[in-house]
């Protein structure tokens, strides 16, 4: 997975985008390891948003067209709901790019394996336009706005690189012997 | 080497003699908490991983306390607390407080030290960013998610990073009129709201020694606005005395050192601390609320793990008694217990029901939740429209309590008390007797 090359449509976002924004709380009665309130989790992503933001979901569809988020500060707070990354990852969402992350948020993202939170330095959010389209590569550490032909280094993910790589928190005690491996 | 309380808990749960901010460790859990919006997922992620026949790691060590979408028709949160009944049942579990019944408990962060869950120097991991709450109690406390409580739910551990510390030294007397929740507000204001990401947040001093058990909850339960991952105060004899009356089960206090390496140390004269308000829509938006008086407002909300305790409701009724509210106000007791608490205890003779009633309050609710955080359509306190509100809650994100277009301000039980006499924000001290 973290060799792979994610291309696609950009959303952005700025700074504080919380938990109720990205999956409001009367959504919460769904739950995500029912394969159709997974989906339909996915549809309501990113619903709490300001009316004055553009559609993240096109009226009719289940899914998002943008690939990827682009986002400023501390994405993610709030709640510890896992409805959040989840939610993004039905939706379609492949990876986050913020500065910086809520802590559980961006936990439960490497925890699930529903969608990479990866961090950058500089500010991207002021340097992609929604529809943009980037290219992550994820072995190289770089975003490239496809658009603009600007390259922008990806901080590395350090310590949690092996758990991302393992797919998830139960892939990572499985790989390391931790617990047992599924039958 | 000298280490914080919050290295120590760690260390100690790790089975090592040390552990470093940064570290990656296994934990063992003494306590995993979750609830009717985050259990289902938790147990399809147990039951995914480690099988539908799988037994939980240890029954004694899990406690299910639905609270969220409790009063309402919302027939998907019928199914979920259907779901947690059943999981409870399946697996034995002694700790599960069933709604509708005379074990219902109400919201899980006032509810887990009131059943005596919540001990000194254990490990406490919930599925809800509250869970930083029972810090106050000198244990290590944070949220997680599903799939983690899954995986404690299975194992009993979790791969946890040592949080840096953050320490908040705060001494002095709080002037009348200002309580914990001034005070967290205030320090979330100083730092914003990713100002402790990923640190352990450490309230101490004499300040902090003066306040009740209930109010330093207050403090705790907000940490996580500033982004932290956990808040805790040193236990001390009021700590001690608050835990034995409510479990026999043995603990281990653990206490830091003083002269522990820190990521920062911030110090505060609390004398000069005034009530405030977080305007919309960020826990950091701190203002005092004296400046604030031109906001008028519709609704006033007293309720939640933050704001919804008994101490919560003392400070109302210190505030409402013999006047009346301007705007619905909405009274939503955390637990069952403190539920009681408001027909026993009195001012002046009259109950705090009584007081509230005679103020023109709304009915009080039954515990739960509630408005906090919106829920479905048909829940106590929803907002519908562009209501300005004011709430001893902890958040006020856009569409926190319901709407998009509603504006909330959190503010301290007497603020908000006396926002509701005034219809505008107001400062409690004009109201007070010194």
């Amino acid at each position: 997975m973290a060799n792979e090359i994610i291309k696609g449509s950009v959303y952005v976002v700025t700074d504080n985008i919380d938990t109720d924004q990205i999956i409001p709380a009367k959504y919460l009665n769904l739950v995500p390891t029912i394969p159709e309130e997974y989906a339909k989790l996915g549809s309501y992503a990113m619903a709490g948003l300001p009316e004055s933001f553009s559609a993240f979901i096109l009226p009719g569809e289940s899914k998002t067209p943008y690939a990827i988020i682009v986002a400023g500060r501390n994405f993610g707070c709030g709640s510890s709901r896992e409805h959040a990354p989840i939610c993004l990852g039905a939706a379609g969402v492949e990876a986050v790019v913020a500065e910086s992350y809520a802590r559980i948020f961006f936990r439960n993202a490497v925890a699930t394996g529903e969608v990479f939170p990866i961090e950058v330095k500089a500010r991207l959010c002021d340097l992609f336009n929604t529809g943009d389209v980037a290219e992550l590569d994820m072995s190289n550490n770089r975003i490239t706005n496809v658009n603009s032909c600007e390259s922008y280094e990806l901080i590395p993910p350090g310590a949690v690189a092996p758990v991302i790589a393992a797919g998830g928190i139960f892939g990572y005690a499985r790989a390391t012997g931790m617990i047992k491996q599924k039958d | 080497m000298a280490a914080t309380i919050t290295e120590k808990i760690l260390a100690r749960a790790a089975g090592v003699q040390s552990v470093s901010p940064g570290d990656n460790i296994w934990v063992n859990v003494d306590m995993l908490l979750t609830h009717d919006v985050c259990g289902p997922g938790t147990i399809g992620v147990f039951k995914r991983e480690f099988g539908e026949d799988a037994r939980v790691w240890d029954p004694e060590k899990i406690a299910i306390i639905p609270d969220h979408y409790i009063y309402t028709a919302d027939e998907k949160a019928h199914r979920n607390v259907d779901t947690l009944r059943a999981f409870a049942k399946e697996q034995d579990l002694p700790y599960f407080y069933d709604p509708g019944t005379a074990t219902y408990k109400g919201v899980c962060h006032v509810a887990l030290p009131e059943a005596g869950h919540v001990r000194p120097g254990e490990v406490l991991l919930g599925t809800d960013s509250h869970t930083c709450t029972h810090g106050a109690l000198g244990a290590f406390a944070t949220g997680i998610g599903n799939t983690d409580g899954g995986f404690v739910m299975g194992t009993g551990k979790l791969l946890v990073k040592v949080p840096k510390t953050l320490r908040f030294v705060l001494e002095g007397e709080l002037p009348v009129g200002v309580v914990a929740k001034d005070i967290i507000l205030r320090i979330i204001g100083d730092i914003g709201v990713d100002g402790a990401t990923y640190c352990a947040m450490e309230f101490y001093g004499s300040a902090i020694d003066a306040l009740s058990i209930e109010e330093r909850m207050t403090i705790c339960n907000m940490a996580i606005e500033a982004g932290g991952k956990n808040g805790i105060i040193a236990p001390d004899e009021k700590t001690l005395a608050y835990v034995k009356a409510r479990t026999d089960k043995p603990f281990e206090p653990v206490y830091g050192d003083r002269d522990a390496p820190l990521e920062a140390e911030y110090h505060y004269d609390v004398a000069t601390f005034v009530p405030c308000v977080a305007e919309p829509h960020l826990p950091s938006h701190y203002a005092p609320a004296v400046e604030r008086g031109t906001v008028k407002l519709d609704r006033a909300y007293i309720g939640s793990c933050t704001g919804g305790k008994l101490e919560d409701f003392m400070m109302a009724a210190r505030v409402l008694k013999g006047r009346r509210v301007m705007i619905d106000t909405f009274l939503v007791p955390a637990t069952v217990e403190v539920a009681e608490g408001l027909l026993r205890e009195s001012i002046d003779g009259k109950s705090l029901v009584e007081i509230f009633s005679e103020a023109g309050c709304l009915p009080i609710a039954p515990p739960s939740c509630a408005a906090c955080l919106g829920g479905p359509e048909d829940t106590f306190g929803h907002a519908h429209g562009n209501e300005v509100i004011i709430s001893t809650t902890n958040r006020n994100f856009l569409g926190r309590m319901g709407s998009k277009l509603a504006s909330i301000y959190l503010a301290s039980p007497l603020t908000v008390a006396a926002s509701a006499v005034a219809g505008t924000i107001a400062d409690p001290r004009e109201l007070l007797d010194a």
